[in-house]
């Protein structure tokens, strides 16, 4: 990292160029804005059920509609096994991951759109944003996780066909790399669509098509041969397999494949983190 | 002390088209062209500079073109020029929201930007909540906002609604809370945009207040946009006059205030006929200021308005004078030939007619002088097209400073030596 700062030439605290070098990057400005990181989370939570009756309720019904949908579509009318578990906890295990992965890859990609008002007058670190949408999901991560454990609690009551076992304990990890996951394709699209915008209609048609690619309301082992490659080329499933094989005990938990989504992970992290960088300076142009 | 900035031919091109597919192309022309063939850019030989009202052969404008000039710590510095001269632009890549097309400023410590109404407020947040929001935009920690919080709540004003979201506050509000944030910042450099036109009255005078105290007692540099001349004879100590994307003065900030408002709207001489040849008419009029060239003119020195008028038919009631009139043409003062010698008419000829205004009698302000050489009562010959126009300043001296000279709207226009003395009076009377 070659932050601005360790440049000084002749006393200059920094400098202000047409082009900036891909390594020119300064992590030290965004943890010395991590308060607006905080204030950006309060915003996010003040405002998004403001002037709503059921509050933060939404964060519990929104879910718990899409667990009855899917108990009607996936379980009734396509049969789709849930080995042996209870649907509802079943589907809430995969909704609880991948709604957290469409809220952090939602905040990441609109980046620059909805914040173009603000960007466009005041400089500040433009990660702060994405990332203030991680801390912001994981708020409502959080609450849908005692749903989960509700949900869990009732079901284990009358059946006793599952229980969680010691990889549970990889749940911070799997959550911080389905974070991160979101966060960094989202910022690749963000970047490539500030101004083209012709990709942004295309992902959202895009991310649900990747639902279906990942173990979200079918466990892994239910699903053909011929498609197993595929499904397990995307790096997110390994993460929903190892959360489900820790909550219950049944799927597969593949050292193999976590470590593949982890280097997966880190490469487009790092990637998408320059071209983002490259391209803050000159969106405002552009939007 | 040393220069805390220092813009380095700074250019700023903006592509006046709309983003569609002839971006994509044009994008992977100039790819191919920098990237694999390693050549100059071709779109950015081909800028034009920016004059608004002329069209233009190219799409691409040049919004700054080699800005190059070092600011010092301390200094106040106002940036004046007309609509699109490319001060917001200046000003915007100095603050980093966008990027200079060449050239390169180096900076010397913290720069907070004041540059629009409520920069960074959310409508849903109190006040309370947006002073820590836009702190914290603007760089502060949670520590430093509580330790100014109080301070800026009170300069602020807003103390009975801190706790109210700020979608209900006025826009002057909302004004009042952002500058106090950014003032109460304490960056090394603020820079200001035209927020103080917002305000109230009351507002502006203590908001520039507090950044005449913010250079002063802390050697803080500040950065000031503004059409409002007065405010920037007041503040700033340095002026730059920019037009057309080019930097054409940098100084101090009397003579850029006089160069600007100069290249405005004046004029200072008029020589041909105005009236009837056969009768009465005028032949030269002009307005000068003894030791100042140009249409604007210092408060602290006399203003000298001198006619020439032909006499071709002797009238009975004869009326040679002019009107003083304020940018807004209303009238503010009358003087005439027969105003000591009780005159009533002239013989046939050519008569120089010559006033002096005292110095200190103007307020700041632009003038408009409407000559008027007339038949009382019945018929006036001049017409507009021998009016001329001038502004006044406040005087180096600073003198001129009694009038309330921010307020756009001027309480008072003519200062009169009315006094008739001051006198001790004795503790025992």
């Amino acid at each position: 990292m070659a932050s601005s700062k360790a440049t000084p030439q002749g006393g200059w605290d920094y400098v202000i160029r047409p082009e900036r070098r891909w390594f020119d990057m300064d992590l030290r400005a965004i943890w010395a804005y991590r308060d607006l990181a905080f204030m950006y989370v309060k915003r996010n939570f003040v405002t998004l059920y403001k002037q709503t009756i059921l509050g933060p309720m939404w964060f519990v019904v929104q879910p718990v509609m899409t667990i009855i949908i899917y108990m009607f579509i996936f379980g009734g009318l396509a049969g789709i096994s849930t080995s042996g578990i209870p649907q509802p906890l079943f589907y809430m295990a995969g909704i609880l991951l991948w709604n957290y992965f469409t809220d952090c890859f939602g905040a990441s990609s609109n980046v620059f759109v909805t914040n173009a008002n603000v960007f466009g007058k005041v400089y500040f670190p433009r990660l702060i944003v994405p990332l203030s949408g991680l801390m912001s999901g994981l708020l409502k991560l959080g609450v849908q996780t005692m749903l989960f454990v509700a949900i869990y609690v009732w079901c284990r009551i009358s059946n006793n066909d599952f229980s969680a076992n010691w990889s549970l304990l990889l749940f911070p990890v799997l959550v911080g790399m389905t974070a991160f996951h979101g966060f960094s394709w989202g910022l690749l699209v963000s970047s490539l669509t500030y101004k083209y915008r012709d990709l942004q209609l295309l992902i959202s048609f895009v991310i649900q098509l990747l639902m279906y690619a990942t173990p979200v309301v079918y466990p892994l082992d239910a699903i053909p041969e011929k498609y197993t490659l595929v499904i397990s080329l995307n790096p997110l499933s390994p993460i929903f397999e190892a959360f489900k094989y820790g909550c219950f005990g049944t799927g597969v938990l593949s050292w193999g494949g976590l470590a593949y989504s982890m280097f997966f992970l880190l490469v487009t992290l790092v990637f998408s983190v320059l071209v983002f960088n490259r391209v803050e300076r000159h969106f405002m142009d552009c939007v | 002390m040393g220069a805390v900035l220092q813009f380095d031919k700074i250019s700023k091109l903006y592509s006046l088209r709309q983003v569609g597919t002839g971006t994509l192309s044009r994008d992977l022309t100039r790819w191919w062209v920098t990237t694999v063939k390693k050549q100059e850019d071709p779109f950015l030989k081909i800028g034009e500079t920016n004059v608004h009202g002329q069209k233009g052969e190219s799409e691409f404008v040049w919004a700054l073109k080699d800005v190059t000039f070092d600011v010092e710590q301390g200094d106040v510095v106002g940036i004046i020029g007309k609509n699109g001269s490319g001060k917001s632009t200046l000003l915007k890549i100095l603050s980093r929201i966008t990027s200079p097309t060449t050239g390169s400023i180096n900076v010397k410590g913290r720069i907070a930007s004041l540059l629009e109404v409520g920069t960074g407020f959310h409508d849903d947040l109190t006040g309370r909540d947006n002073i820590y929001m836009n702190g914290a935009i603007l760089g502060m920690n949670r520590a430093e906002v509580n330790r100014k919080f109080d301070d800026i709540v009170g300069f602020s004003g807003v103390e009975r609604y801190i706790d109210t979201p700020v979608k209900r506050y006025s826009s002057g509000m909302k004004v009042r809370l952002g500058f106090a944030v950014a003032a109460f910042l304490e960056p090394e450099i603020l820079i200001v945009d035209e927020v103080l036109a917002v305000g109230d009255a009351e507002f502006q005078k203590r908001a520039i207040g507090k950044m005449q105290d913010i250079s002063k007692e802390n050697g803080r540099t500040v950065l000031f946009v503004s059409h409002n001349m007065n405010s920037v004879l007041q503040l700033c100590n340095r002026g730059i006059v920019l037009n057309e994307g080019q930097m054409v003065y940098d100084g101090s900030s009397q003579d850029a205030v006089k160069k600007y408002i100069g290249s405005l709207t004046s004029k200072t001489f008029f020589e041909g006929t105005d009236g009837n040849t056969n009768i009465l008419y005028a032949v030269r009029t002009s307005v000068s200021s003894p030791g100042e060239g140009g249409s604007v003119y210092q408060s602290s020195s006399p203003i000298n308005i001198e006619m020439i008028v032909e006499v071709v038919q002797k009238i009975g009631s004869l009326v040679i004078g002019f009107n003083l009139l304020s940018q807004y043409d209303y009238p503010l003062a009358r003087a005439d030939y027969n105003d000591v010698s009780q005159l009533h008419s002239l013989e046939p000829g050519r008569y120089r007619v010559s006033f002096e205004i005292p110095p200190y009698t103007l307020a700041p302000g632009t003038y408009k002088i409407a000559f008027d050489v007339a038949e009382r009562n019945r018929k006036r010959y001049t017409t507009d097209k021998s009016a001329l126009y001038f502004d006044v300043i406040t005087g180096s001296d600073n003198f001129g400073h009694v009038f309330p000279d921010i307020t756009p709207k001027k309480l008072s226009i003519v200062h009169e030596k009315w006094i008739k003395g001051v006198e001790k009076m004795s503790a025992d009377s």
